[in-house]
């Protein structure tokens, strides 16, 4: 049986490339960059060449750029550093109840620090306005942490227009762009972004890397403190090969960029004008267009998500129910929730398909076909 | 080529790499998705962690994986501050931890808590009875390395811990990173409540480290999230680097035990030698020091110098610390041991590997020799 990985939202498979142009910082320049001699130097090298290109595909400078162990200490990172160096300006933070748990859980501790929180509800398409944000603002906001694109539904938030309504506030503006770099075009300076939070292994580089942009001038305090590196802000011998990469994995993304959101958007039209053609009872979650292209949530109504997801899995259809970063779990996920509340049955019969790379038409095509043949044997039950 | 600073990072052995590449490649998925190639991934994850659990002799449940040693030291200490600051604010240290240990506590003193930094011996050596007379009402932590990073000195830790069991109510936490794989340590024995490991130093990959959290310790998490590693360090888990980690600390323990005789006749050697080289002071003690550290020092001569000399016969070497060594300043370590700063200034460590035989150590010596004897020489051409 071949298997279909439609979970690329969850981790994506390592490019054969990156792998490539990792081995050589694993068996012949392993040194470690603060070490002065020629294999130090050497890494050190690959370190500021990987450093340069990163910066570039978000339009910063590399000094802005810090590398870390994943999206999830880079959103720590941001909004506990940025939170602890500016608490005599001010304690409260605004961001939304549909983010990813490495913002919310960090937010949750921050409260119990004694900051304020404002989580922004999301209307019924799952998108907050720029005038939510405007009259969650306060003088002692210090900042605001909205994520880019959502990682269960793949909505987009009006990062362009809050980026526009902050540069009139002092507070700080950080996204949570793990799930929308590499698909989509950003240029940090054109959103007024402050601090952007990514991580390689949704992009086919390697587990275990990530940066945060942070802006020059963000005051911002280190989360982990030890050697100088990266500029004092994040201590620890840094991962040159998964750096690197992650540099080859960026690169990458940069490169197909455009392809990659045409092919995925014919990927999402395939599955549901096959859906339409079966006829099974669905809708998509979130808003219709303004989405990532990669990301498909769909409910299938009649149907237990997890039951769904066992059949999916038998059939070769690997799909998630949202987060896989819930350790696990299957709790309602909090994302339809926002947008549904409690009571819809969208949030117990849902199922997040997200593409990536190595998936072809004839892959979903197939998958599609099976989806609906899935979903009609479960509901005529 | 000798690559003789192991101390700074290890060359990954090919098995781990092999491992690593594998894992990367074919069992990609994310350990807490549910799907088949999730529960792939997880499953090697439990492996891992029930192998290193095996070779440390401690519960799966007591091993959490993290980025390395310098998340797994801010894990340790600051976990235990926020977590136990209602009981006590204080923290016992020595004089001659690494930077990831210092700074954490430095950071601490910033919000209020207190920190003492027990002085070691010229040896470089923590007395248990100085830390006991440290000890305090409100102390919640004592914080000692197993072995220095610089001059090799190995801390007195289970004395330390059965010291502390006189005080149950302080934790113990030890930097273990260049001890592990290297020195036989039983961690309960020892009464170890926390203990570091960075995979990097033991010929495992960069990016992956392990924090031993003896069962009952409660920390306060580093970094929240999808609560992963029974809910201490949130993230999706870098599989591969974990599943090559387990590879690489099984390989190290097996070398470094068959080695650890001849490493000893190694580092005898090779004190045994410089110390007979006029201008050139050992400071590695001879009793109570890892087989695998040498330091010394060179009278008139800078260590920057000195390492870029021997360079030259792709002898790789290095000043201290690598942490350290871009900022150009002495060893605190030497410092703490009472080594003037003009001489703490002139240090040079070297850090072998299991790859070490006893016929390099004339090689060696000879190389320091002349390197030494050639810099003199442009130095008094200078004057």
């Amino acid at each position: 049986m071949e298997r279909t990985y439609l979970d690329h939202a969850a981790t994506s498979p390592v490019h054969p490339q990156v792998v490539e142009a990792m081995i050589p910082y694993m068996t012949t320049y392993f040194g470690n960059p603060s070490s002065i001699h020629s294999f130090g130097r050497e890494s050190r090298r690959a370190l500021d060449e990987a450093r340069e290109t990163i910066a570039k595909t978000v339009g910063a400078k590399a000094n802005e750029i810090i590398f870390t162990s994943g999206g999830t200490e880079a959103d720590n990172l941001a909004i506990i550093g940025v939170a602890m160096a500016n608490r005599e300006k001010g304690r409260h933070i605004i961001t939304t109840s549909v983010e990813h748990h490495a913002v919310l859980n960090t937010c949750k501790y921050l409260q119990k620090q004694g900051f304020d929180v404002t989580y922004l509800p999301v209307d019924e398409h799952g998108m907050i306005s720029v005038e939510q944000v405007k009259s969650a603002l306060r003088d002692d906001t210090i900042i605001v942490s909205i994520m880019f694109g959502n990682n269960e539904t793949g909505v987009l938030q009006p990062i362009h227009d809050i980026g526009q309504l902050l540069r009139d506030h002092d507070a700080y503006f950080h996204t949570d762009a793990v799930q929308a770099y590499g698909l989509v075009p950003i240029d940090v300076h054109e959103l007024g972004i402050d601090l952007l939070s990514v991580s390689s292994h949704k992009v086919n580089g390697p587990k275990g890397v990530g940066f945060l942009y942070v802006r020059e001038g963000v005051r911002l305090m280190p989360h982990i403190y030890g050697g100088e590196q990266e500029r004092k802000r994040r201590a620890g011998t840094e991962n040159v090969p998964g750096i690197v990469g992650f540099q080859k994995a960026a690169e990458l993304a940069q490169q197909t960029m455009s392809e990659k959101r045409a092919l995925y958007e014919q990927f999402q039209h395939i599955m549901l004008t096959t859906f339409e053609r079966e006829g099974i009872d669905y809708a998509v979650n979130g808003h219709e267009t303004n989405r990532l292209p990669h990301v498909l949530n769909v409910a299938f109504f009649g149907t237990n998500v997890e039951a769904l997801l066992v059949n999916l899995d038998l059939a070769g259809i690997a799909a998630s129910s949202g987060s896989a970063c819930t350790a696990g779990s299957i709790d309602p996920s909090h994302v339809l929730v926002a947008m549904y509340g409690n009571d819809s049955e969208r949030i117990r019969s849902s199922v997040r398909f997200s593409f990536g790379y190595g998936n072809t038409l004839e892959q979903i095509e197939r998958a599609a076909y099976d989806i609906a043949k899935i979903v009609k044997r479960l509901t005529k039950a | 080529m000798m690559y003789l600073d192991n101390s700074a990072t290890t060359k990954p052995f090919p098995e781990v790499l092999q491992s690593f590449i594998k894992v990367a490649t074919d069992y990609f998925g994310n350990p807490s998705s549910l799907h088949g190639l999730g529960m792939q991934a997880e499953r090697l994850l439990t492996q891992a962690r029930e192998q290193m659990a095996r070779l440390l002799e401690v519960k799966p449940s007591e091993v959490i994986f993290t980025s390395g040693g310098t998340e797994g030291n801010n894990l340790a200490i600051k976990g235990v501050a926020w977590q136990h600051q209602q009981r006590g604010r204080h923290i016992i240290t020595t004089a001659i931890e690494h930077p990831s240990v210092i700074e954490a506590c430095k950071q601490l003193e910033q919000f209020g808590f207190q920190v003492t930094y027990v002085p070691v011996d010229e040896r470089g050596i923590v007395s248990v009875a100085h830390i006991e007379q440290a000890l305090r009402d409100d102390t919640i932590l004592v914080s000692v390395m197993h072995v220095n990073n610089e001059v090799g000195s190995i801390q007195p830790i289970e004395q330390i811990g059965a010291m502390l069991k006189k005080y149950p109510k302080v934790l113990f936490h030890v930097d273990g990173v260049q001890g592990a794989a290297k020195l036989p340590l039983h961690l309960k024995r020892a009464n170890v409540d926390l203990y570091t490991m960075s995979a990097h130093k033991f010929h495992g990959l960069k990016g992956a480290g392990v924090l031993y959290v003896r069962e009952g310790v409660r920390l306060s998490p580093l970094l929240s999230g999808g609560a992963q590693e029974m809910q201490l360090r949130s993230g999706t888990e870098n599989v591969a680097a974990i599943v090559a980690m387990a590879k690489a600390l099984r390989l190290s323990i097996e070398k470094y035990r068959e080695s650890y005789a001849r490493l000893e006749e190694i580092k005898r050697a090779i004190i045994g030698r410089l110390q007979t080289i006029e201008g050139i002071s050992v400071h590695t003690p001879l009793e109570q020091s890892a087989p695998h550290i040498i330091h010394f020092s060179l009278e008139g001569i800078k260590s920057e110098t000195f390492v870029h000399e021997l360079e030259k016969q792709h002898m790789y070497v290095s000043t201290t610390s690598a942490c350290s060594s871009r900022k150009k300043a002495p060893s605190k370590t030497l410092l703490a041991m009472g080594i003037e700063k003009t001489r703490a200034e002139r240090s040079i460590r070297i850090s072998l590997s299991y790859e070490q035989q006893i016929e390099h150590v004339p090689i060696i010596v000879e190389a320091i020799e002349q390197a030494y004897e050639r810099l003199k020489i442009v130095a008094r051409g200078t004057k």
